[in-house]
Formats: structure tokens, C-alpha cells, sequence
């Protein structure tokens, strides 16, 4: 037996293996279905509607996945995305400019994101108590802006930029922003120093830490960033369905988080990739439109997504079981050979 | 420590420097809600014209949009309307979200749209979230009928109203003056002091009051239960307790209804006090059935869906194009008028007494 060559063959098996690869592959194999089976599947409409109905998640999404890279989450986006929807109608109906009211939002957006972070980082308190919490807080202060009004009519030309396509193609403005947004992320995350310290960060603190990292600040601007991103989906949000409400994006953390653990974001941090993230919310939002077309009824629909969320966070578990048993195997076997 | 307190301090003077940027902005011109010229989209459905004696089209297809799926009501409401489909050759189906938030229905409006129906009912959770998708599918040619719940008028067809506010108020007081023989002190227990249908329920209940025959009646005290069952509850112990001669209580809200008959079956004025108003069979079977309330009202959701139904099916072929004055013809319930805002009402509430009350469940 040549253990040297297994050793070597192995990463290359392993490279073809990565869940990433798998959602892309995923993605690609429901796209192809879509088109063979469903006539109305693959017209441009179609995929502009099911990309405009992912523009948030996706957006939300790139700062998420630096998050929960170095190790942390924040559930309160949605709420952030609701309080910004309800401060964008509160200010409209008070007159204040579309102009004024968006870097207003944004800069709230980008407080909400501090708080979050000083918790954290000043208090040591882990982000899923922390951000459960601001959870809460954010989407009650969202019903007192509001309360349970819904503000709409909010000016053509921003309404169309959130509702139009790029001319000549199906791709709406949002997700055209979005693929730029995408690249500065990835790029970022894998092609930067800072890229390189988040996975150190996520893998660990400590040593992230004496190796010089300023983890906390690091981790202080995510947060912001993450806030500011998630106040901008709620404007977005606002002018797609034209109504500012208290209640927008209700349950939307759920989707960002599930369409990154999709991507192969290892929910400890330290592993994972943005293009795995990107298939993910795509194979998310591609499955939901497939099976709605389909007139697969909610309840199907729900579990359908929950299981591919239970497989996509079991199979990396079940991969590492199976290599540690089979190295434990081949561990034996030698022993016995040897012995 | 001096590293994270100058990232804050970083953070903070960015945030300061937006705020004043954003003042600059202020004072420079932009688009408010005032300047902003809202395009209010013309009525396109109504440039045809209506043929009346036109045939309902064969195999139309229809898609019922409830406000949830699950929901009782609403699956006796869209049921209602899938069996009336087959009546006049259609196909019908239900579909919609799991939750009732405003934007969950628009992906289901978009998919529909896909899906080349010819007419979408809809029961909008919110007025203006599903304009932008029941446009577009309006300038495709698919018929949009609003029920239950209405949409912005610029975005639909017609809209079936379930019953006027007016017959909803007048015959509340109709209701509660023969059971109590038309005379006495009666009080009403509302939901919000601000609630616009239940305050214009009310001036109708009063308005109807001032009538020669319900002389004898007399309005004591409108209290307001917030539609929470507890507070609803302390009312309703509060107005019997300031008002020993009270002799009914109007409660034109669900919540009030069924935490009224509840304080009331259990206490000393079980079968004194005659409780009436608008609920649903299911809150109300036990109450009705134990003698603590006769009879009280709300409409039939049977004949909502059925009406609903037609309605879309005359749109699309062509019978009616949703202007006033144009008239419905809707099988078995006969005819409707088109009222203004292309508002169809479906007719008087209806009754439930121990007589009915088992035929439904809602």
C-alpha cells in the first residue's frame, strides 16, 4: 500500500467534493429542470421576478457571510431592514426629501449596526444573545415610528429603480448593484490580507489576536457595515413593494443565515466562501420559484428548504466523520500489517 | 484598549460627518411627497366596453390569493369560489403565503401571472404592497377581482365588498332591539377609539337609533375593548357593574363579541342581558348553544367566494368590465349593480342563530 499517494490524491478528491462546488452543481441541476419542465421557467420575466424577490437576502447576505466567517451573526437585520422601511415612510409623510430621508436611513442603519458591535466587542457578549436582543428592540422601535400604518406613493423615478430591469436584460437594477457589491465582497474576503485575518479570526480568536489582528475592531466595522447594508435593503425593499411598513422583511434574518449555511459557511467560522454563499441564495430562490410555478403548496415548499438546510449543515458533519473513520481504519490496518 | 475606542471614535465622527452632509441636503432642493407628481395609472380594465349578453368563456382559469392559507375563514371563502367555477366551466385553485405579511403575496401575484391565469381574487394584506405585480398582470389582460379585503382602486377590477357599512350598522340595532323588545338601556363595546369601520359602523347604529320605533331605546355608553380579549373581558364586567339597568350590549367587533358572551355565560346576568354583534360560528357555537346569545352577525363566506367567482369570470369574458352601473349576473345569488369605484356589495350581513350556526365552520 502507498499511503503517500492517498495522501496526495486526496485534496484534489477533496477539492471536487467542497459543499460549495455541490450547491453550485445543485443550482446548475434545478436551472436545467426548471427549463425542461416548465414552459413559463425560464422566460425573462420570470427570472427577473424570482431575482428581484432575492435582491434583499442577497444583499444582506454579503456582510453576513464576513460575519459569521470570523465567527459571529447578527439576527437582527431584518429588524434593521424594518426600521428603515418605517422611518422611510414616517419621514416621507412629514415631508422630508427622498434625498435627505436615504443617507438619514442609512446613517441610523449603521447605529443600529454599532450598537450591535459594542456589545459585542466591548462587552464580550456573545452576537447571538446580543443580536436576539437588538432583534426585538429594533423591530419595536420600528412600531413606534409607525405603528401598524403603511406608507405608500413614494416617487416614480426611486420606485423604478427598485422595480425596472437593466435595460435589455432581465437583470434588475438591484441585482445589477448587487453582482458589483458581490466582487468588491469576494475579493475582499479572498483576496485581501483582511480576507485572510476574518478566516483567522473565525478559526481563532486568540491566536488571531496575538498575531497581532485588531479582531475587535475588525469585527466592530463588520457590524456597522452589516447595519448600514441591512438599512439600505429596507430601502430597496420599500420602493419594491411600494409600502413602507413597521412589519417589512418580518423573518427575513431566517433566509440570510439559512442561504448562508447553504453556501457552506461553517456557522463556527473559519471556512467557507462567498461564491458558495452566492449558490446558495440563487439555489434558495431558484427552488422557491421552481416550486411555485409548479404549484407546490407552501407547506412543501417550507419543507423542501428545511431539509436541504438540515442536509447542507449535516454533509460536512458527515464527511468528516467518514474521513476520520476511514484514516482510523487504514490506521488499524497498518498497525496489523506492521505488527 | 486604545485600538477598539479609537474604532469607535472613528465610527462616530463618520456618523457625525453623514448627519451634516444629509443637512446640507436638506436645505437643498429634492423630492417630497408633496412635489412628487404621482402617476396614478389610469383604470386600463375599463377602456373596453361591457357586452352583457356575452358567454362566460370555457376552461377560464382562475387563481384565489387569500390573505393566509390555512386560514378558515378564508378557505371557506376561496372553496366557496373553486366550487362555483365549476358551474360555469372554469378551473379555479387556492394559493398563497403561509404568513399574512404585506409582501409575502407578490412573488404569488408574479407567479400566477406566469402561470397565464385569467383572473386573479385577491384578498390584499396590504392596499399597495400588490399594485406594482397586479398592474402589470392587469396590462397582460389578466382580471384582477379584490374580495374580503380591498386593494388601491387603481390596481384592481372590482372590488366585492362583503356588506355596506351602513346595513352592517342598521342592523345591529335591528338585531338587538327584538331581542330586547325594543326598549332599555343598551351600551356598545367597540374595538380602537380609532378605528375607522367600527366608528362608522357606529354613527349608522346611531343614526339609526334616532328612528320613531327604537324611541324607547337608549344608548348609555360606547366603551372600546382596544380589540384585546383581557381588556374586552373588564369592559364588558365594567358596564354591567356602572349600568344595572342595562339591558344589551351591541359588540360589532370579534374580539368584543366572544370576551363579552364570555364574562356574561359565566355570571349573574346569563340570559338578563342580551349580547349581540359581529363574530364568527366557531368563537360563538358555545354561547349560542348555552342561551347566553341568540343571534348575531356577520356575512356569509359561502356566498363571498361564489360572488367573487363570478365576478372574475364575467371580467374575463367580457360581460362586465368593472364601471358603475354595469350589472353582474352571478347564478344562483341573482344579480349585482356595479357601485362607484367598482365596488360590488355582496348584500345584507348574515344571520347565525342556533338554527344555522352548525353549517359552518370558520
Amino acid at each position: 500500500m502507498a499511503p503517500d499517494l492517498i495522501a496526495r490524491r486526496a485534496p484534489a478528491l477533496g477539492k471536487i467534493l467542497r459543499w460549495d462546488v455541490l450547491v453550485g452543481v445543485m443550482l446548475v441541476a434545478v436551472f436545467g429542470a426548471g427549463l425542461g419542465t416548465n414552459e413559463n421557467f425560464g422566460n425573462s420575466d420570470n427570472i427577473a421576478f424570482a431575482l428581484s424577490d432575492l435582491a434583499e437576502i442577497a444583499l444582506i447576505a454579503l456582510p453576513m457571510t464576513l460575519l459569521v466567517v470570523c465567527g459571529e451573526v447578527d439576527l437582527s437585520v431584518a429588524s434593521v431592514l424594518g426600521l428603515s422601511s418605517a422611518l422611510t415612510g414616517y419621514l416621507w409623510n412629514a415631508g422630508w426629501t427622498f434625498e435627505t430621508i436615504v443617507p438619514f436611513v442609512l446613517v441610523v442603519g449603521a447605529i443600529c449596526g454599532l450598537v450591535n458591535g459594542l456589545l459585542v466587542t466591548k462587552l464580550g457578549l456573545p452576537s447571538l444573545a446580543v443580536t436576539i436582543g437588538t432583534m426585538t428592540l429594533y423591530r419595536g422601535l420600528a412600531y413606534v415610528v409607525l405603528g401598524t400604518e403603511a406608507v405608500s406613493e413614494f416617487p416614480q423615478v426611486y420606485s423604478e429603480w427598485a422595480t425596472e430591469t437593466v435595460p435589455g436584460t432581465a437583470i434588475p437594477y438591484s441585482v445589477a448593484l448587487f453582482i458589483v457589491l458581490a466582487i468588491i465582497t469576494g475579493l475582499l474576503l479572498h483576496a485581501t490580507g483582511l480576507g485572510r485575518s476574518l478566516f483567522a479570526i473565525g478559526n481563532s480568536e486568540d491566536a488571531a489576536f496575538f498575531a497581532g489582528i485588531r479582531v475587535k475592531r475588525i469585527k466592530l466595522i463588520l457590524f456597522v457595515v452589516t447595519g448600514f447594508v441591512a438599512a439600505f435593503a429596507g430601502i430597496v425593499f420599500t420602493l419594491r413593494y411600494g409600502s413602507a411598513r413597521a412589519d417589512n422583511g418580518a423573518g427575513l434574518e431566517m433566509s440570510v443565515i439559512a442561504a448562508v449555511l447553504l453556501g457552506g459557511v461553517d456557522f463556527d467560522g473559519g471556512k467557507g466562501t462567498l461564491g458558495g454563499v452566492i449558490a446558495g441564495v440563487l439555489l434558495i430562490g431558484v427552488l422557491r420559484n421552481l416550486l411555485m410555478l409548479d404549484d407546490v403548496s407552501t407547506e412543501v415548499q417550507a419543507i423542501v428548504t428545511g431539509l436541504l438546510l438540515v442536509i447542507s449543515v449535516l454533509a460536512p458533519r458527515l464527511a468528516v466523520l467518514y474521513r476520520e473513520g476511514r484514516s482510523r481504519r487504514r490506521a488499524v490496518a497498518e498497525a496489523s500489517a506492521s505488527g | 484598549m486604545i485600538t477598539p475606542l479609537r474604532g469607535v471614535r472613528t465610527t462616530l465622527s463618520i456618523a457625525t460627518a453623514g448627519f451634516l452632509a444629509l443637512s446640507l441636503v436638506a436645505c437643498g432642493g429634492g423630492t417630497t411627497k408633496d412635489s412628487a407628481s404621482n402617476d396614478a395609472g389610469s383604470n386600463s380594465g375599463t377602456t373596453a366596453t361591457a357586452d352583457p349578453n356575452a358567454p362566460i368563456k370555457d376552461g377560464l382559469k382562475l387563481a384565489f390569493l387569500p390573505k393566509q392559507i390555512n386560514n378558515p375563514y378564508e378557505t371557506i371563502v376561496d372553496h366557496a369560489g373553486i366550487e362555483a367555477a365549476k358551474e360555469f366551466k372554469g378551473e379555479a385553485k387556492e394559493v398563497g403565503p403561509s404568513d399574512a405579511s404585506a409582501s409575502s403575496q407578490v412573488s404569488y401575484v408574479n407567479t400566477l401571472v406566469q402561470q397565464g391565469h385569467d383572473a386573479i381574487l385577491i384578498a390584499a394584506n396590504d392596499a399597495n404592497a400588490v399594485c406594482g405585480p397586479l398592474k402589470s398582470a392587469r396590462d397582460k389582460g389578466v382580471k384582477v377581482v379584490a374580495y374580503d379585503s380591498d386593494t388601491n382602486p387603481d390596481c384592481r377590477d372590482i372590488f366585492i365588498n362583503q356588506a355596506s357599512s351602513e346595513a352592517i350598522g342598521r342592523s345591529q340595532v335591528q338585531l338587538l332591539s327584538e331581542q330586547i323588545g325594543g326598549e332599555g338601556e343598551i351600551a356598545i363595546l367597540s374595538a380602537t377609539a380609532n378605528a375607522t369601520n367600527q366608528n362608522t359602523w357606529i354613527e349608522f347604529m346611531q343614526d339609526e337609533l334616532k328612528k320613531p320605533e327604537y324611541a324607547k331605546i337608549k344608548l348609555v355608553k360606547i366603551a372600546y375593548g382596544d380589540d384585546d380579549d383581557q381588556k374586552s373581558f373588564q369592559q364588558t364586567q365594567g358596564l354591567l357593574q356602572a349600568y344595572p339597568n342595562l339591558k344589551g350590549i351591541i359588540s360589532p367587533t370579534t374580539v368584543g363579541i366572544s370576551a363579552a358572551a364570555r364574562y356574561i355565560s359565566s355570571s349573574e346576568y346569563k340570559g338578563k342581558v342580551v349580547l349581540t354583534g359581529l363574530g364568527t360560528p366557531n368563537q360563538m357555537r358555545k354561547y349560542v348553544k348555552d342561551g347566553t346569545v341568540a343571534s348575531f352577525a356577520l356575512w356569509n363566506p359561502n356566498d363571498l367566494g361564489y360572488l367573487a367567482s363570478y365576478a372574475a369570470a364575467a371580467l374575463a369574458s367580457g360581460q362586465i368590465t368593472g364601471a358603475e352601473g354595469e350589472v353582474l349576473k352571478a347564478g344562483k345569488l341573482g344579480e349585482r349593480t356595479i357601485g362607484a369605484n367598482g365596488e360590488i356589495i355582496l348584500g345584507d350581513p348574515f344571520t347565525f342563530d342556533k338554527s344555522n350556526i352548525d353549517q359552518f365552520d370558520f
